[in-house]
């Protein structure tokens, strides 16, 4: 009997397609340009501009306290971190001394703000490698923190609690109880996240030694937040540079040397843990005083430039204002976390597959507002 | 470093440089185009001054001139330095790109670009980011018009 020899005839031929601006693994509304060669990635480029507002431009018409609300409306999931990095620049420049009660109240609500955060991107994280349960329950605890922050400021995702010179109102008499509840509710829901997610086979396997970033690479790339510390690059702003009451906590830094999508994920769920054990060091400690203190109505900022970093959900945010000694800023610069962190999508991802593709920008936690101003 | 350590090292570099501290929380560097590759690679390669995170770059119109400005710090040393640079020519606003020094400039001298018009030589893929190909003129410099997008009160 005749017998054939099937040979590997079949020529690579790279080509390209477009993900997104409407995929659901974007996370809004990014594009990315592959150049595949059947699964293997060759090149990623990231086409932005599809919701880009030019807030920044828009800064240069609004005087400082319209500007405070524009900057909820960048990473929506950390308005209140925005919101107190724009709030401190013009504090500091103005040379204003804020209460000791707005600067805790400040960072128990930032606390709040990333876990919250970091509970829908545990959700989207989870679905994004097809735990479709993860989604509900991420959801289920984000929930009682958004209820929160109603109760106190109205409002729960674009939240504007701040203002130039302090808050714009108290805490609700039920915040302090209600935060409570909820650290109790949240620390026997957290270890259910690694029972469900973390400890499993198949989740493992996607995500270990997957989408590595070196140390080395994570500082040239300007990697901040959990991207950076997931490769052992100490870059938390709170511990550097810290600002309102974060200097007289004690936290320690989520680090990881490993620098693979597992990594920064350990990174975001170990940061969990620390954010409660710092709203349980202030809520008991809520110093009593003012809630605010009187600014003009009119704010004009002395002539000169100012910088103010903060470590908000997604890393290092920094506004930077050059002022002329009017009502406005002259130039208003936001230095966004997700900008600098979507620049090195290309760099973990070629070489890899086009799922672990998805995984790894999972990781990265992208939220576009916040990429396009 | 301390700003004056710094700025007596730096200095005897390019002898050129201008300092100063006014106005501004940090120490501020003004160099000339033609100086600021050379400038750039020495922050980062001296093992003293090791400023390897650029952590800001923003461009600038001042009216007459439009500029860059860089933010730096050093993860190992901890000190931060600003280094600005301008040219009063606005049709060919020309820079070297320091994208072979810190990889995170590629993609913010790109934004320079869209909003300023602010060209990197060797820049490795310098096109639009945000806007379409076609778009006309640099939004964010002072002399832009735009009546149909522009909301002007």
């Amino acid at each position: 009997m005749e017998t054939t020899t099937i040979t590997n005839n079949f020529k690579s031929e790279e080509y390209f397609i477009n993900m997104g601006p409407q995929h659901p693994a974007t996370h809004g509304v990014l594009r990315l340009l592959l150049t595949i060669d059947g699964e293997i990635i060759k090149k990623v480029e990231p086409d932005l501009g599809y919701i880009h507002r030019s807030i920044e431009k828009m800064c240069e018409r609004d005087s400082y306290q319209q500007i405070v609300h524009l900057t909820d409306r960048m990473d929506y999931l950390s308005s209140h971190i925005n919101n107190e990095a724009v709030c401190l620049a013009v504090e500091n420049a103005l040379e204003i001394d804020i209460p000791e009660r707005v600067k805790v109240i400040r960072t128990i609500i930032g606390e709040l703000t990333r876990i919250a955060s970091h509970t829908l991107w545990w959700g989207v994280m989870g679905m994004d490698v097809g735990a479709l349960t993860t989604y509900f329950l991420g959801f289920r605890d984000r929930e009682l923190i958004n209820d929160i922050f109603e109760e106190t400021c109205g409002a729960r995702l674009t939240m504007n609690y701040n203002i130039p010179g302090g808050l714009m109102y108290d805490i609700h008499p039920n915040f302090i109880k209600r935060v409570k509840d909820f650290i109790a509710h949240f620390k026997t829901k957290l270890p259910e996240y690694d029972k469900l997610l973390t400890g499993n086979v198949i989740f493992q396997k996607r995500m270990k030694g997957v989408g590595i970033l070196t140390k080395e690479d994570a500082i040239s790339f300007g990697a901040s937040g959990p991207v950076g510390r997931g490769s052992g690059y100490s870059c938390d702003v709170r511990k550097h540079h810290a600002y309102s009451a974060l200097d007289k906590v004690n936290f320690k830094e989520a680090l990881r040397t490993e620098g693979d999508s597992l990594a920064r994920y350990e990174v975001r769920v170990q940061e969990m843990w620390e954010s409660m054990s710092i709203i349980e060091q202030l809520i008991d400690n809520i110093p009593e005083g003012d809630y605010k203190v009187a600014t003009n109505a009119v704010i004009k900022l002395p002539k000169g430039e100012f910088y103010q970093k903060v470590e908000a959900a997604r890393g290092e945010l920094g506004v930077y204002i050059v002022s002329t000694g009017t009502k406005n800023p002259y130039r208003l610069k936001f230095r966004s976390p997700g900008f600098s962190n979507l620049s090195l999508l290309n760099h973990i991802a070629v070489g890899g597959k086009i799922g672990d593709l998805v995984a790894s920008m999972a990781t990265l936690d992208i939220v576009v507002p916040d990429i396009d101003r | 470093m301390t700003n004056e350590a710094l700025q007596k090292l730096i200095s005897s570099w390019i002898p050129e440089l201008e300092f100063t501290e006014e106005g501004s929380q940090f120490l501020n560097i003004i160099v000339q185009p033609e100086q600021l590759h050379q400038l750039m690679t020495q922050l980062k390669s001296n093992n003293e001054t090791s400023f390897d995170y650029l952590f800001c770059l923003s461009g600038i119109d001042w009216g007459k001139e439009l500029g860059v400005v860089y933010h730096l710090e050093s993860t190992i040393h901890r000190h931060m330095v600003v280094v600005k640079v301008q040219t009063e020519d606005r049709e060919n606003p020309t820079f070297d790109t320091v994208s072979n020094i810190w990889a995170t400039a590629e993609f913010h001298e790109r934004e320079a670009f869209d909003f300023f018009g602010i060209i990197f030589n060797n820049h490795p893929n310098l096109k639009r980011l945000f806007l379409t190909e076609d778009w006309d003129g640099f939004p964010l410099r002072k002399d832009y018009v735009d009546e149909i997008n522009m909301v002007i009160k």
